[in-house]
């Protein structure tokens, strides 16, 4: 694993005068309505996407977003479908590298070093980002095996029993340790929905990533595991960044703190998760969050 | 602003607003006719003032339902969420309103009763002004008219004003003649329920400038009433 950065950011003044440290104090995170309408413009941004466009073969599928993402906090992505959020989800760990004929132009940096550059190991940038996707797909493993095949990869435990702890406290911390406590060898696919998408919450969060993805995590689930699932991004909060695609909104406005409202392929809107709900100053997003899109 | 998708979250929508404008138009009604009685002395016309009110606490019942219903079943957020909200504050407002109408035709039943004394030419004069508030601000609501609800909001002042100056033209007539008591103190409470109006009137207009702008009036109201510190020696 590579050095990391200390959670909170130092203050701008005193901190060593580095490219990354100029690049980091220059994009503090801004937001449309930093006139006092609730955005907190002190919190520093976890990830700075500038000028992000993305092509599928001749089709450009997202147009020069520019999105920070404010640390220890969650974001929302909100749009109707192929709109490019979750285009946009996957530039931040470099999924899109997966598809034939994709192409990513701008910057998209995570903690101000950019992830296109040549000499970053894919691998180890996806070791600092968890992802969770649409439908729960743990592997054909036992539910300690799901969790543990991360951190044994990766070479986070020294030994049998701190991989046991690894473990115990990552599902723990997906609220699914009591449910399965008795049952870890069992397999993870023999769960109901709502557990397996919390074991696949418990897997991302087990290598410790600094950034969780979410790509509408609830959208298979029933309102009871939507809800334990929700209450879990809250606290999980406090350790792990979170950017979360949702085609709830009200689900949106539910968990996150920041909404970022994107159609065909623009960021048309970006603020705090209140003041995109209450006021918003495009009339696209207005339309949009009261179901009024023609 | 375009129509939702589902057509019927725009009916509920409009029949509330709809509720609204009848609440309003009812209310108009009682202001005139209350002081149209209390000029002629007409108590039957008061009488059937104080029954129509009841009506009006119908259709306040009405919008109220209406709004829970479109919060539990639509959760409707920005401009939808402040139509919402605004239609239940706008139908109690009004509900007020009807109800000092109602007193000003309960107070006419009883002046009636009483020899009549000069009726000061201020107090037409006041129900004139707040039937124009109220009918400007009801068409500023229906219309999302900004400018016009401003418009009344700043006229409230006019009619401070004219209460005012009658506070002390019923002062000095109670101080000429105790006899006057009983009947100027009526025709006071009359002259404050009217002066309540306006106010109300200019929450309304309150209302209709969230409604449309998503923010609250900054400055602070011209505030011309000053009975409270008023004394006649």
């Amino acid at each position: 694993m590579t050095e990391r950065e200390p959670d909170m950011m130092p203050e701008a003044e005193v901190e060593a005068e580095t490219p990354e440290t100029q690049y980091r104090a220059s994009f503090s995170l801004k937001t449309k309505d930093a006139a006092g309408t609730g955005a907190d413009a002190a919190v520093p941004a976890k990830v700075t996407a500038r000028d992000v466009c993305v092509f599928y073969g001749k089709k450009q599928a997202l147009f020069n977003v520019n999105l920070d993402v404010a640390q220890h906090r969650v974001t929302a992505l909100i749009g109707p479908s192929g709109c490019g959020k979750s285009t946009f989800l996957r530039c931040i760990n470099r999924m899109n590298d997966t598809i034939d004929g994709c192409r990513v132009q701008g910057e998209v940096r995570l903690d101000g070093v950019d992830v296109n550059q040549k000499n970053i190991d894919v691998v180890q940038l996806r070791s600092r980002i968890g992802m969770v996707f649409q439908k729960p797909n743990p592997f054909p493993k036992s539910i300690y095996e799901n969790v543990a095949y991360g951190p044994r990869i990766h070479g986070l435990a020294a030994n049998g029993r701190e991989l046991d702890e690894i473990v115990e406290q990552s599902l723990r911390r997906a609220g699914l340790f009591d449910e399965v406590h008795d049952r870890l060898h069992s397999p993870g696919t023999s769960l109901s929905g709502g557990q397996q998408q919390r074991l696949c919450i418990a897997r991302a969060i087990a290598i410790s990533p600094e950034l969780i993805l979410m790509d509408e995590p609830c959208s298979s689930l029933d309102p009871i595991a939507t809800a334990k699932i929700e209450e879990l991004i809250d606290e999980l909060r406090s350790r792990f960044t979170i950017v979360i695609v949702t085609h709830n909104m009200q689900q949106a406005a539910r968990v996150s703190q920041y909404t970022a409202f994107f159609h065909l392929g623009h960021l048309v809107e970006f603020g705090s998760t209140e003041y995109i709900f209450t006021n918003p100053t495009e009339e696209r997003t207005q339309d949009y969050i009261t179901g009024r899109f023609g | 602003m375009t129509d939702h998708i589902v057509k019927s979250y725009d009916e509920e929508l409009n029949r509330m607003t709809g509720v609204i404008a009848q609440m309003g138009g009812l209310v108009e009604q009682q202001i005139s006719a209350s002081v149209a009685a209390l000029v002629r002395r007409d108590t039957e016309r008061a009488a059937e003032i104080v029954a129509i009110d009841r009506r009006i606490d119908m259709l306040e019942d009405e919008v109220e339902q209406l709004a829970l219903r479109l919060l539990a079943l639509r959760n409707p957020v920005a401009f939808d969420l402040r139509r919402v909200t605004t239609a239940l504050k706008i139908a109690s407002d009004l509900e007020r309103m009807g109800d000092y109408a109602a007193n000003v035709a309960k107070r006419t039943i009883t002046l009636s009763k009483l020899e009549p004394i000069r009726l000061s030419l201020q107090v037409p004069r006041i129900a004139e002004l707040v039937q124009g508030m109220v009918k400007d601000v009801l068409d500023a609501y229906v219309d999302r008219d900004v400018e016009k609800a401003l418009s009344v909001w700043g006229r409230d002042e006019d009619v401070d004003a004219v209460y005012n100056s009658l506070f002390r033209e019923l002062l000095t007539y109670m101080m000429e003649d105790p006899r006057h008591i009983t009947p100027c103190t009526h025709m006071l409470f009359i002259a404050k329920n009217l002066e309540r109006i306006g106010d109300h009137a200019t929450n309304v207009a309150e209302q209709v400038n969230f409604l449309v702008r998503g923010k609250t009036v900054e400055e602070e109201r011209p505030k011309g009433d000053m009975t409270a510190f008023s004394a006649v020696q």
